[in-house]
C-alpha cells in the first residue's frame, strides 16, 4: 500500500503548527528564528507532496520548493545579521527587552 | 574469472534464494554485505595508511620511520589501536554527555557515507543516485557539524576556539571546491559519478587542469592537512577541538581524518584522472577496482608528501586565499569551461584539438591569476615599503 | 510496508525533534534538535522521490544554516543566560492558538478530495528542472539571484564591527 498524501500533510500541519508556537512563545530572537526555519520546512514537505501525488511530471513543486529555500538562506542570513548587530548595541537578544520604538 | 565480482554475486544469490530467502530480501542481503566490505575494506586500508604516512614521513625527514614493532615498523598501527582501545575515557567536569559523545561517531560516518557512491568498476557501484555529486559535498557538510559540536561540548575554552576556526575555514573552503567540481560535472553532462568516470575519453585532468588544482587545494583545506593544518595545530591550540578526547572516541577522530585523505584521494581520482578505467578495466571488473585504489594511494601519498614539506600557512593568510584567489579564479574557470564547450560543440573537431584548446585555455587563466596577484602583492608591498636608499652616509637624513 | 515504516520513523523523529526545538531551555540544545528535524524532513524527502531536493535541504540547511544558527547563538550569549526561561508570557495562548490551527489545517486535510494522480515519477529530475529553470521560470532565477545577493551585501554590513 502507497502511503496516501493525507499523511504528508498532516504531518507538514503538524510541523507548522510546533513552528507557530516558538515563533509566539519564545523570549530569543534566534528561538523565533528557529520556529520561522520549521514553518518553511513544513510548507516546503507540503509543496514537494503536491508535485509527488498531484503533478509529478511537470517540475512546478520542485521549483517552488527550490525558490522557498533561496528565501529562507537569505532571511536567515539578514536576520542572524540583525540579532548579532542588535546583540552588539543592546547586549540583550531578548525580545521583550528590545522594545524601544514602544510608548 | 574474468568477472569475479558478478561470479561471486551470483553466487551468493542462489545460495540464497536455494533457502528460501524472497528476492528483495536477497537484494537487501546483498547489498548489505556490499556495504560491509567496502567498510571493512576502508578500515584495513586506514590501518596501512597510518604505516605508509609514518615510514614515508621519516624518510621524508632524512629519519628512520617506525622500525621496533616488526620488520620495517609493520605492526606499528596495531600497536598503536591496542593502546587506544585501552585507555580509559576520560570525559570532562561539565561536558554535555549526549553531544560529547555522538560527535566522534558522526565524523567518522560522515566520511564513510561517501563511500557509498562510489564506482569501483563497470557496474560495481552502492548506490548510483543521479545527484551524487551534490551528496557528496552534502555528507562533507556532516562532519563540519561533528566539529563544531565536539569543540562545543568539550567545555573547554579553546577546544570551541579551534572548533570555532576549523568551521570558518572548513566553510569557506567548500565553495571553490564546490565549483572546481562543477567542471566534471559539466563536462560529462550528468551529476552521477559513474557517468562522469566513463564520459572521460582523456582523463579531465589534461581536459580541465586549473579545476584539478583548485578542486585538490581546496580538499586539502578541507581535510585539515598542511599547508591548512589549523585545525590540528599541535603548538597553538592544545589539539583543536579533540582536546578533551582520549581512547577510542579520539580514535575515531584519528581513524576519520586519515580515511578522509584517503577519500579526498578517491575523489581526485574518481573526477579528474579516470576513477577505474585504465587497460583492460572494461573486461575484467577486477582490474578496475585495483586501477581505482592504486591512482587513490598514489594521490594520498602526493597529499601527504605536500603535508610533510610545507609549513604551516596563517588564519589570515589562508582566507585571503580563498575569498581574493581561488573563489575569482574558479568563477572564472567555470565560465570560461561552459562557454568553451558549447562553443567548441558547434564545429566537429578532433578529440585533441579539444583537448589541446581546453588546456592552453586553463594554463591562460591559470598565467593571467597568478600574474594579477602577483602585480598585486607588488603594490601592497610598495604602499607598506616604500624603496629607500641603500646606502647612506652618516650624518645624513634617509630623506 | 517498509516504506510505511521508513515514514513513520522519519515523521516521529521530525516532529519530535520540532518539539523539542520549541521547548527546549537551553538554547544550544534547540540548535542540535534542529538538526535532527532538518535530518528527518530530508529523510521525507527521499520517500516523496525527490532526491535532489533531499540533498539540497541537508547540504543548505542542516550545512549552512544550522552552522550559521550555532555561530549566532555562540556569539550573543551572555554569562548566565543558559538558565533564563525561555517561555514568554503569553505561552499558553500560543499552545492554544497553534494547537486550533493544527486541528483546522487536519480538518482540511482530510475534506478535501486530492486530485491524486498514479503517474510514473521521472527518474532524472535534474535534466527537466535545469532546462525548466532555465526556460519557463527563469525570471523567478534571475530575482533570486538579486535577492540572494542583496542578502549577501546586506547582511555582511550590518553585521560589520562599527569602528
Amino acid at each position: 500500500m502507497t502511503i496516501p498524501i493525507n499523511w504528508y500533510l498532516l504531518v507538514a500541519a503538524g510541523l507548522f503548527s510546533i513552528g507557530l508556537y516558538g515563533v509566539l512563545s519564545r523570549r530569543n530572537a534566534i528561538g523565533i528564528l528557529m520556529g520561522i526555519e520549521l514553518m518553511l520546512n513544513a510548507v516546503n514537505i507540503n509543496l514537494i507532496a503536491f508535485w509527488r501525488y498531484l503533478d509529478p511530471v511537470r517540475m512546478t513543486g520542485q521549483v517552488f520548493a527550490i525558490f522557498v529555500f533561496t528565501v529562507a538562506a537569505a532571511e536567515v542570513a539578514v536576520g542572524l545579521a540583525l540579532v548579532i548587530a542588535i546583540y552588539r548595541n543592546r547586549d540583550t537578544i531578548v525580545i521583550e527587552e528590545i522594545d524601544l520604538l514602544k510608548e | 574469472m574474468a568477472d569475479l565480482i558478478n561470479l561471486i554475486e551470483n553466487w551468493i544469490k542462489n545460495l540464497l534464494l536455494g533457502w528460501g530467502a524472497s528476492a528483495g530480501l536477497t537484494g537487501f542481503i546483498l547489498q548489505a554485505l556490499g556495504s560491509v566490505l567496502v567498510v571493512m575494506v576502508c578500515f584495513a586500508i586506514v590501518i596501512v595508511l597510518i604505516w605508509v604516512e609514518r615510514k614515508l614521513a621519516g624518510r621524508l625527514q632524512d629519519r628512520f620511520g617506525p622500525n621496533r614493532a616488526g620488520p620495517y615498523g609493520i605492526f606499528q598501527s596495531f600497536a598503536d589501536m591496542i593502546k587506544i582501545f585501552t585507555k580509559e575515557y576520560v570525559t570532562p567536569a561539565g561536558a554535555e554527555k549526549g553531544l560529547y559523545n555522538i560527535a566522534p561517531v558522526l565524523a567518522m560516518a560522515s566520511v564513510l557515507a561517501i563511500w557509498a557512491v562510489f564506482p569501483f568498476a563497470v557496474n560495481v557501484i552502492g548506490a548510483d543516485i543521479h545527484v551524487g555529486v551534490l551528496y557528496i559535498v552534502a555528507v562533507g557538510a556532516f562532519g563540519i557539524l561533528a566539529i563544531l559540536m565536539a569543540g562545543w561540548s568539550s567545555n573547554n575554552k579553546y577546544a570551541l576556539l579551534g572548533a570555532s576556526r576549523s568551521v570558518a575555514m572548513l566553510i569557506s573552503y567548500e565553495i571553490p571546491m564546490v565549483i572546481a567540481l562543477l567542471v566534471p560535472v559539466l563536462l560529462s553532462h550528468s551529476m552521477k559519478l559513474s557517468v562522469i568516470v566513463e564520459a572521460q575519453e582523456p582523463w579531465f585532468i589534461f581536459v580541465a587542469p586549473l579545476a584539478a588544482l583548485i578542486f585538490s587545494i581546496s580538499s586539502m583545506a578541507e581535510i585539515g592537512k598542511a599547508p591548512f593544518d589549523l585545525l590540528e595545530a599541535e603548538s597553538e591550540l592544545v589539539a583543536g577541538y579533540h582536546t578533551e578526547y582520549s581512547g577510542m572516541k579520539f580514535g575515531m577522530f584519528y581513524v576519520a581524518e586519515f580515511l578522509h585523505q584517503f577519500t579526498v584521494g578517491a575523489l581526485i581520482t574518481i573526477f579528474f584522472l579516470g576513477g577505474w578505467t585504465g587497460p583492460m578495466a572494461v573486461r575484467w571488473p577486477i582490474l578496475g577496482v585495483i586501477y581505482f585504489y592504486g591512482k587513490s594511494l598514489f594521490i594520498y601519498l602526493v597529499i601527504s608528501w605536500i603535508r610533510l614539506s610545507l609549513p604551516r600557512i596563517r588564519i589570515d593568510e589562508m582566507l585571503d586565499l580563498n575569498w581574493r584567489f581561488l573563489i575569482p579564479v574558479s568563477f572564472v574557470n567555470l565560465v570560461a569551461v561552459a562557454i568553451a564547450d558549447r562553443v567548441m560543440m558547434e564545429f566537429t573537431l578532433a578529440r585533441w584539438i579539444y583537448v589541446l584548446v581546453m588546456f592552453g585555455m586553463n594554463m591562460f587563466i591559470l598565467w593571467a591569476a597568478l600574474a594579477i596577484a602577483e602585480r598585486n602583492d607588488q603594490a601592497v608591498e610598495r604602499e607598506e615599503f616604500p624603496p629607500r636608499p641603500v646606502a647612506v652616509p652618516p650624518g645624513v637624513d634617509s630623506k | 510496508m517498509v516504506p510505511i515504516i521508513i515514514f513513520g520513523l522519519s515523521a516521529l523523529i521530525t516532529l519530535g525533534a520540532a518539539l523539542a526545538v520549541v521547548t527546549n531551555k537551553n538554547i544550544l540544545h534547540s540548535a542540535f534538535y534542529l538538526v535532527l528535524a532538518f535530518a528527518g524532513v530530508a529523510s521525507l524527502y527521499v520517500l516523496l522521490e525527490a532526491p535532489f531536493i533531499a540533498v539540497v535541504q541537508v547540504l543548505i540547511y542542516i550545512g549552512a544554516i544550522a552552522i550559521l544558527i550555532v555561530f549566532a547563538i555562540m556569539l550573543t550569549r551572555r554569562i548566565g543566560s543558559d538558565d533564563l526561561i525561555q517561555r514568554n508570557a503569553q505561552w499558553i495562548w500560543a499552545a492554544l492558538g497553534a494547537a486550533g490551527l493544527f486541528l483546522v489545517l487536519g480538518w482540511i486535510v482530510y475534506s478535501v478530495n486530492w486530485p491524486v494522480v498514479t503517474q510514473i515519477v521521472p527518474e532524472d529530475t535534474i535534466t527537466i528542472l535545469g532546462q525548466e529553470l532555465l526556460s519557463t521560470y527563469v525570471i523567478p532565477f534571475e530575482v533570486a539571484s538579486v535577492l540572494l545577493l542583496a542578502a549577501l551585501v546586506g547582511s555582511i554590513i550590518i553585521g560589520r564591527e562599527r569602528e
